[in-house]
């Protein structure tokens, strides 16, 4: 962290260092990706581990209201670290690291089905746990847990073919 | 939908008419043949892969040209059902990521919970961890390994895998009372103890257990069929297992030696002897040979510490954390007012944040959690081993033939239940 912060002092917003043990920084979004590409490229921070958001609706701190989080691991040096960069709920919008870490490609498909942040220069972002229909993104803390979706109309699947007979298709 | 196929000459006027020249068909036998893409559509459930997922394959003869990877069949919105539950309510939903091996994901829930608290439990119960995990290695191994073997062609390797895993099954439901979703540690230790007569009994089972996991790698390892149709398909490079976030056996048969038991001990781990087997070639046959190897050196681990268990207590002392005896619940004030607080408001987890990982059978388990300092998780965030595991697989089956998805679907081993959260 001391390295990030030495190469891009514009970027990193805050440092801490939880009493878990756990190391993370806070990063203006805009510089998000070249964070992401040091920390892989220079400081061997190979190991894509995970993406996830907080909505921080109900926190005692909740502006900006999203923060999402990015996990990435050294297998060298054994040592985990995390990116946290916040999101406003009016422009809910961060860079995608796909190009980066190709196993961001699912995780931000994930933050993007349940949270609503979209992410720029993703190359396939669509919802990847629920259905295409889907209204609202259910991880949001104002989506009531008791929330019911309208069913929905069966989709037309191109080219099927539903067996012999001539009722066969539909 | 796009035609690839293009006519090796449109027909022109002076083409051979078949109505009018009898010799006209034997054109036909200079031509290509027909041939277009084939859309073909498997699962949700199907026969060929074990784990609900629809894989929409596109063919070009028996070639993959594209696939898309579907997932979301099994979704039960595992973390908005933490959120609104207590700490210790959590713990039934965490079983069921992973129903194989349950007690892992258990107890990978409770360690990152205790490092948010700042909890060390009794040495006991760190032992008790040890020795569930491991089982549950076993029986989640066997049963890829059977399915495996069963869909490329051998049932028997699957019959013992079935066997071995209802002997697993039996001393689970002895140390827990549930064969599959155990529920069994607590936040500060462990349900409850051992029961007498286990560890002798454990002991026998691994006798017998070791005895059909020899069995089935002699029927699959040197077959010449399962051979053939694993060894160099689903081939990924290092670079691009680290580059998706693979990790455990899957990445260890790449040749990169990351395993979390070793890497960053936890519990009592590293006072075992074992050994992390590394692979070469990143190719099915070589996931496959970490798997029987790894439970081979989980018996190890297990039969040591089931030498070396201390005694002690199992849980910790403490009110704040672990309900108090029922003879001081009926007994004292104080035992009640715990025992009601504990109940109605959940442990108390102070304000802040951790992501704790452990390595579970397919990789690494990593949590995440937010606490507010109430007595419910603000935010449970789950790393499943396998997410990323399946989110390569379109790539790494890209061009090649649509029998080499088989072995690759089951060596990789997803597991709809911590895919889908």
């Amino acid at each position: 962290m001391d390295r990030v912060t030495a190469q891009f002092p514009e970027a990193v917003a805050e440092r801490y260092l939880d009493r878990t043990g756990g190391a993370w920084a806070v990063i203006h979004a805009e510089h998000l990706p070249k964070v992401a590409a040091f920390l892989k490229n220079e400081l061997d921070f190979k190991l894509f581990t995970s993406i996830d958001a907080v909505d921080r609706l109900h926190l005692a701190e909740n502006d900006p209201r999203f923060e999402v989080v990015y996990f990435i691991y050294s297998l060298s040096r054994h040592e985990h670290v995390r990116l946290k960069v916040r999101v406003s709920e009016a422009n809910p919008e961060l860079p995608s690291i796909t190009p980066i870490f190709k196993g961001a490609n699912w995780w931000e498909r994930f933050v993007w089905d349940f949270y609503g942040i979209r992410f720029t220069g993703h190359p396939d972002l669509r919802r990847v746990l629920l259905y295409e229909e889907f209204q609202g993104h259910p991880l949001r803390k104002d989506y009531a847990m008791r929330d019911r979706q309208p069913l929905i109309p069966e989709r037309p699947i191109k080219d099927i073919f539903r067996g012999p007979g001539t009722s066969g298709v539909s | 939908m796009a035609d690839t196929h293009k006519p090796a000459s449109p027909p022109s006027p002076e083409a051979p008419n078949p109505d009018i020249d009898a010799y006209a068909h034997e054109a036909e036998l200079e031509t290509h043949l027909q041939t277009k893409r084939m859309y073909v559509n498997m699962g949700p459930s199907h026969p060929a892969m074990h784990g609900t997922v629809r894989m929409k394959v596109e063919l070009e003869g028996e070639n993959i040209a594209e696939s898309d990877c579907e997932i979301g069949f099994l979704h039960r919105g595992f973390q908005k059902s933490c959120e609104n539950v207590t700490w210790t309510q959590c713990l039934p939903y965490t079983d069921r990521l992973n129903y194989v091996s349950a007690m892992m994901n258990n107890f990978g829930f409770l360690n990152a919970v205790e490092k948010l608290i700042g909890l060390e439990i009794p040495e006991r119960a760190q032992y008790i961890r040890v020795i569930g995990s491991e089982l549950h290695r076993i029986h989640d191994h066997l049963t890829c390994v059977g399915a495996t073997g069963m869909e490329l062609g051998g049932f028997a390797p699957f019959l013992f895998a079935v066997e071995a895993r209802e002997l697993i099954m039996d001393r689970v439901a002895e140390l827990t009372g549930a064969r599959l979703t155990t529920n069994f540690g607590r936040i500060g230790g462990m349900n409850r103890d051992l029961p007498e007569g286990w560890i002798e009994k454990v002991h026998k089972t691994l006798d017998k257990v070791m005895e059909l996991v020899t069995e089935i790698d002699g029927l699959l390892t040197r077959n010449r069929i399962f051979v053939d149709r694993t060894k160099d398909t689903g081939v990924i490079s290092a670079e691009d297992a680290i580059d998706y976030g693979w990790t455990g056996p899957c990445l260890r048969a790449c040749g990169i030696n990351y395993d979390i038991r070793k890497a960053k001990p936890y519990w009592v781990y590293d006072r075992f002897d074992f050994d992390i087997p590394i692979g070469e070639r990143g190719d099915n046959f070589d996931r496959y040979l970490m798997r029987i190897e790894e439970m081979k050196q989980s018996e190890r681990i297990l039969r040591q510490a089931l030498k070396t268990i201390p005694g002690g207590p199992i849980i910790l002392d403490d009110w704040r954390i672990a309900l108090p005896p029922k003879p001081e619940v009926y007994g004292t004030i104080e035992g009640v007012i715990s025992h009601f607080k504990l109940v109605m408001e959940g442990i108390q987890v102070p304000a802040g944040e951790v992501y704790d990982a452990t390595e579970a059978a397919n990789g690494e388990l990593g949590w995440y959690m937010v606490s507010d300092g109430g007595g419910r998780p603000y935010k449970v965030h789950v790393r499943a081993p396998g997410y990323p595991i399946l989110s390569a697989v379109p790539s790494i089956i890209k061009g090649k033939m649509l029998a080499d998805l088989i072995p690759t679907f089951d060596t990789i081993n997803m597991i709809g239940g911590e895919v889908e959260q």
